[in-house]
């Protein structure tokens, strides 16, 4: 890892101020070896640390946002609730208002990562993270999403990559949280250098790779993640968020689904079904959604809405084998979500 | 150097300097173990590397080095991270504990003694780590189930293979603790 200075921040606006980049515009460069004059903002730093040892960032800067006070806490708002940025995962999995009305995000945070990352990684770092793919990994690769020429992986090794939309890079998202959070309509609340605050919905914040190819969502330079919002949810509404890995412990998974659906009995008012680790972003199968909406959900439904689900799937040279699995995940995640 | 447009830079006038420290080595206090250690790093040095090589804490093991195996486990005011992936500059006033610091060091602690009873042992360099969640998981769930220790010790990587032993050797050490 580079040396660098370490800056702790008075306030979040001396934080914002002093950042000059973020980690994404940190990393992009033409030749492959990143700039070392920039100063980034760290939380967790589970992400920033691997990036900085593997010798794939090396700022000059850490503006720690860790010990700014007031943004680990999670607050009622509104009927929903306000996440601080700095809430770490075990805080999430163990929140009992979580566990009971939004559970898809308490799974979702509870699976991510093992729990001594859990304990020091936040839910702002987890959304934020870089991929991990593991061209974009390698110092050797210099591959389109850090600003080089090529996507390896398409005619490489792809086991791990994405099924949909990976046009030009082929990436999957890296964060489980982003799969629960979008299917669950969060928002962010994002602050800038003067101040001023925007909120954004989660689902339009993160960026296909068309849209740019070497940054995942659309946070500028100077810009924090202040809030994390969850939106109220009736009674009815039933989230499940579900994972599959190659192995039960820690693990990225192979294949993971968020379910969120509104229920009258068993006849479904709305649903929102989100695949994780198939997508360069966390990808909604609206097919599956319109399948389900209106109708009486059972095993058949359930099955018919997850093939829908993966009915465009384009699945790369080696990880075809992801279609089948997706396929089941989400069939048993629609039926659990029924009884959650 | 690469030329930045002026927009890159931090705004040099808002640049206060008085609570930036680094690269150069900086002071620090550590609590480990129930004692106070003033220390002299650099801001990129882990807690893990501080404990080992400032403090001869060498039970703490560094492997992956990225958070990915947890041999570097130790306590932040009782819960097991993973020290690798903690700058020791973070650790502010949070009480650090390490394997050396479970017991007195005349006894050993009753999961360290049901490890060697069970072989839950190879080689020996996951080991402290895995002793540090498994206490920690007695601390907070003085009789857990296999499912709770599984998921207690999902982080651990042992490449010799002794998690069954380990299992047994958790449940054995409960036992023990409620005889």
């Amino acid at each position: 890892m580079n040396g660098f200075e370490w800056m702790s921040p008075g306030s979040l606006e001396q934080a914002a101020r002093a950042a000059s980049a973020t980690v994404a515009t940190a990393m992009a460069c033409r030749s492959g070896t990143p700039a070392s004059d920039a100063a980034v903002l760290k939380a967790g730093g589970m992400d920033l640390l691997d990036l900085m040892k593997e010798g794939l960032l090396s700022p000059r800067r850490l503006i720690n946002l860790r010990t700014l006070p007031g943004l680990d806490r999670i607050e009622p708002a509104g009927g929903g609730l306000r996440i601080g940025p700095n809430v770490t995962l075990a805080q999430l999995a163990a929140d009992e208002r979580l566990r009971t009305r939004w559970s898809a995000l308490a799974d979702s945070a509870g699976g991510a990562a093992s729990p001594q990352i859990r304990q020091i990684a936040t839910l702002a770092g987890n959304l934020l993270q870089r991929p991990r793919c593991w061209y974009f990994r390698s110092r050797a690769h210099h591959c389109v999403r850090k600003g080089g020429e090529t996507c390896f992986a398409f005619a490489g090794e792809n086991q791990y990559h994405a099924i949909f939309e990976h046009n030009g890079c082929a990436i999957v998202h890296p964060s489980t949280c982003a799969t629960a959070l979008v299917a669950l309509g969060a928002r962010l609340e994002i602050t800038d250098r003067a101040g001023a605050k925007r909120t954004v919905s989660l689902e339009e914040f993160f960026l296909l790779p068309q849209a740019d190819l070497q940054r995942e969502n659309r946070l500028e330079s100077g810009e924090i993640v202040t809030a994390i919002e969850l939106p109220a949810q009736p009674a009815s509404v039933r989230s499940v968020h579900l994972r599959y890995a190659q192995t039960e412990s820690f693990d990225r998974p192979l294949a993971e689904v968020a379910v969120v659906l509104d229920l009258a009995e068993a006849v479904c008012r709305k649903a929102a079904i989100v695949l994780g680790a198939c997508a360069p972003v966390p990808h909604r199968a609206r097919a599956a959604e319109a399948a389900l909406t209106g109708q009486r959900i059972d095993e058949a439904l359930a099955r018919a809405a997850a093939h829908a689900a993966l009915q465009d799937a384009m699945p790369l040279s080696g990880n075809a084998y992801k279609v089948p699995i997706f396929t089941a995940v989400v069939r048993r995640a629609i039926l659990a979500a029924l009884v959650a | 150097m690469l030329e930045k447009t002026p927009s890159d830079r931090p705004d040099a006038a808002q640049r206060p300097e008085a609570d930036t420290v680094g690269p150069h080595a900086v002071p620090l206090t550590l609590r480990v173990n129930g004692m106070t250690h003033t220390l002299s790093i650099t801001p990129e040095t882990t807690l893990a590397q501080a404990l080992r090589e400032q403090l001869d804490l060498t039970g703490t093991k560094i492997a992956c080095d990225r958070g990915a195996c947890s041999a570097c486990t130790v306590w932040l005011d009782g819960a097991p991270v993973c020290s690798c992936m903690v700058l020791a500059l973070e650790v502010g006033a949070r009480e650090v504990t390490t394997i050396e610091g479970l017991t007195d060091r005349e006894a050993l602690h009753p999961v360290q003694a049901a490890f060697i009873e069970h072989d839950a042992i190879q080689c020996g360099f996951c080991t402290p780590g895995l002793i540090m969640s498994c206490v920690a998981l007695l601390k907070r769930t003085p009789h857990p189930s296999e499912h709770e220790i599984r998921a207690a010790i999902s982080g651990h990587l042992c490449r010799c293979g002794t998690y069954p032993h380990v299992l047994s050797a958790v449940l054995a050490a409960a036992r023990t603790e409620e005889a």
